[in-house]
């Protein structure tokens, strides 16, 4: 009975294991040629390793120092950094005013105004990029790091600050109260009560936004142009595709560093980072 | 905060110097009798700005000015900007408006016919699989113990960016003549079998494209499967061992009570998925760029604008692009609102 059972479920695992395989092995093989010499990377395909997986000799770093140093990925990881964080901090302080101004404040045209804020996620990005461009030449914000950080600020608020607003919103209102009669004012009691109370939402939102920018290429490469000065990491990858597209050594090492920081938050704040989706879309 | 300090300034010289203002009134040589109607007049502002409540706008001020400077002046501006020529400044002496010009290009020139046609093919493949197959794998995933692990690794596109998943297709499509190894995973396989082979990215029209949309699929399943598998997990258990007992097999249950109480949330996710396809750019234009007859919508907006600077035309595709995201972002906000209200 319970061989019969088992025998019942051989397809059920076949089919999951098909699935497992078709999502593991092409990031498998990326990162397995990243560390091979670029003659053998031409000569023999990625699998050829896998039987002896573990003997050394044929992986070395060379690749990776190729791209960070003479193909400036260094420099791209670092404008990646210096274009995500700050973008990413701006918006969450930005979203978390908005949300506990919607979610607690009243005042005239609140919910007609919120409603609009929420209506806003129906522009395409595309739609935005001439006219943004147009004021940052005559502004001198064009290829300059707060240009993009004010872009991916404005781009996100529909959706994060309606997130933070649902999360803001649960808060029982006796807390408020009780801060009230103790005199403090309402920033005060943003600082104080709403912000500690709204770690995990604000974390979700954080992750969700440093993500969504690291990984962006349209928006970096319209605002940033062609200067390789700022350009992130997304955008000097994309050029190394055009320009270099056969040398498999290069390209799989600076994808591979690319991935390097999603893949550690991604590992390391998947509890986070799966609540901020499901709420995204669940709710969304 | 300095919106907020700015704000709390104004009031206080509205209510604070109603002396200084009725000085420069009487400077100006007017009446006594106007000035004092006119110094009431401004203490009526004043009373009424003290009443609005700058404090609460303070928290909100930021984020409406920044929607309104980067969202709600660009799409008008674009929209303007539709019935111009080329060129980059709207009212420079360069570009003239054109009428209907821009609009008539974008529904007959042929290239931008064949990018329609390839973003319906997108629309139709990708929204179905992603949809499709993260429902499967998250009810399938649900009965064994390595769930967590499979699932694991197909959420990972999620979290890296669309170049990055390029290169690793470009790379598993990659071709090379007969008689040479094949490098790239997939022209090895047809080797292996005795084929010929195959230019992934460059047989059109089919080929091509649905090798594209493979990778969209890939990168986005992942989403789909986790949200589905958080309402599967919601149905409450004894639901399905009923059908069960009522000696209902797998795929009846599966037919009957599983699919109509996953459907609500599917519906979400796939017009979300139509969303993001239409907007979708980065893999077409890292792994084309739109050559060999599979340009899309949003690459071909880049190009007008970036590559051949009619912004013009551009302008057009982009409103286009509106249009066309329009009816499913306004089903899915409408839930938005439609949870406001059934939560408050």
């Amino acid at each position: 009975m319970k061989l019969r059972r088992t025998a019942a479920r051989i397809p059920l695992h076949v089919t999951l294991l098909f699935f497992g395989a078709l999502w593991f092995v092409p990031t498998l093989g990326l990162l397995l040629t990243s560390f091979r010499d670029s003659a053998d990377i031409a000569q023999s395909g990625w699998w050829t390793v896998l039987p002896k997986l573990f003997s050394g000799g044929q992986y070395s770093l060379e690749n990776y120092i190729g791209v960070l140093s003479q193909h400036g990925l260094f420099t791209s990881f670092m404008n990646s950094l210096k274009l995500s964080v700050p973008a990413t901090a701006i918006s969450t302080t930005v979203a978390s005013l908005a949300a506990y101004g919607f979610a607690w404040m009243r005042f005239r045209g609140r919910r007609y105004m919120f409603m609009m804020l929420v209506a806003l996620m129906v522009i395409p990005l595309q739609l935005t990029l001439i006219p943004v461009l147009g004021i940052y030449s005559k502004l001198g914000l064009a290829g300059t790091f707060p240009g993009v950080w004010l872009a991916h600020t404005a781009y996100g608020l529909p959706l994060t600050t309606y997130l933070m607003h649902n999360y803001m919103s649960g808060i029982p209102k006796d807390l408020f109260d009780s801060a009230a009669i103790d005199g403090a004012g309402s920033f005060t009691v943003f600082l104080r009560i709403v912000l500690p109370i709204s770690v995990p939402a604000l974390a979700s939102v954080f992750i969700f936004q440093f993500l969504w920018i690291w990984n962006d290429l349209l928006v970096a490469l319209v605002y940033m142009g062609a200067n390789p000065k700022v350009a992130p990491l997304t955008v000097t990858l994309s050029n190394m595709v055009t320009n270099m597209g056969q040398d498999w050594e290069l390209l799989t090492a600076g994808a591979f560093v690319s991935m390097l920081l999603p893949l550690v938050v991604f590992f390391g704040l998947q509890r986070y980072f799966v609540r901020g989706i499901l709420a995204g879309s669940l709710k969304g | 905060m300095p919106s907020f300090r700015k704000r709390k300034e104004t009031r206080q010289g509205q209510n604070v110097t109603p002396e200084e203002s009725s000085g420069s009134l009487t400077g100006d040589g007017e009446p006594h009798d106007e000035s004092a109607a006119r110094l009431s007049w401004l203490r009526g502002i004043a009373a009424r700005l003290a009443r609005v409540r700058w404090n609460s706008w303070a928290f909100v001020a930021p984020a409406l000015l920044l929607m309104g400077l980067f969202l709600v002046y660009p799409a008008v501006a674009s929209l303007v900007r539709s019935f111009f020529g080329r060129g980059r400044e709207l009212f420079g002496t360069t570009t003239q408006y054109v009428g209907l010009k821009n609009w008539a290009y974008v529904f007959t020139n042929s290239t931008m016919l064949m990018a329609m046609r390839n973003s319906a093919l997108w629309v139709g493949i990708f929204s179905v699989s992603t949809v499709g197959l993260g429902t499967l794998l998250a009810v399938l995933l649900d009965r064994v113990k390595y769930e967590r692990i499979v699932k694991s690794i197909i959420f990972i596109p999620t979290a890296i960016s669309a170049v990055g998943i390029s290169i690793i297709w470009k790379f598993v499509f990659a071709y090379r003549a007969p008689g040479i190894n094949q490098i790239g995973l997939l022209n090895a396989i047809v080797v292996h079998f005795g084929g010929q082979p195959i230019g992934w990215l460059i047989e059109r029209p089919w080929i091509n494209n649905i090798c594209l949309i493979v990778v969209g699929v890939w990168m986005w399943t992942g989403f789909c499967m986790v949200i589905i598998s958080a309402a599967y997990k919601n149905i409450p258990r004894p639901l399905l061992e009923a059908a069960r007992i009522d000696g209902a097999g797998e795929w009846k249950v599966f037919r009957h009570v599983t699919l109509p109480l996953l459907a609500p949330t599917a519906a979400v996710v796939g017009t979300t998925m139509i969303v993001q396809v239409l907007k979708m750019f980065e893999i077409v234009y890292v792994l084309t760029n739109g050559n060999y007859s599979t340009e899309v919508i949003a690459n071909r907006m880049y190009k007008e604008a970036f590559n051949l600077g009619d912004y013009g035309r551009a302008s057009t595709i982009a409103i286009v692009l509106l249009i066309l995201i329009l009816p499913f972002m306004v089903l899915n906000i409408r839930r938005f609102i439609a949870n406001e209200g059934g939560r408050a």
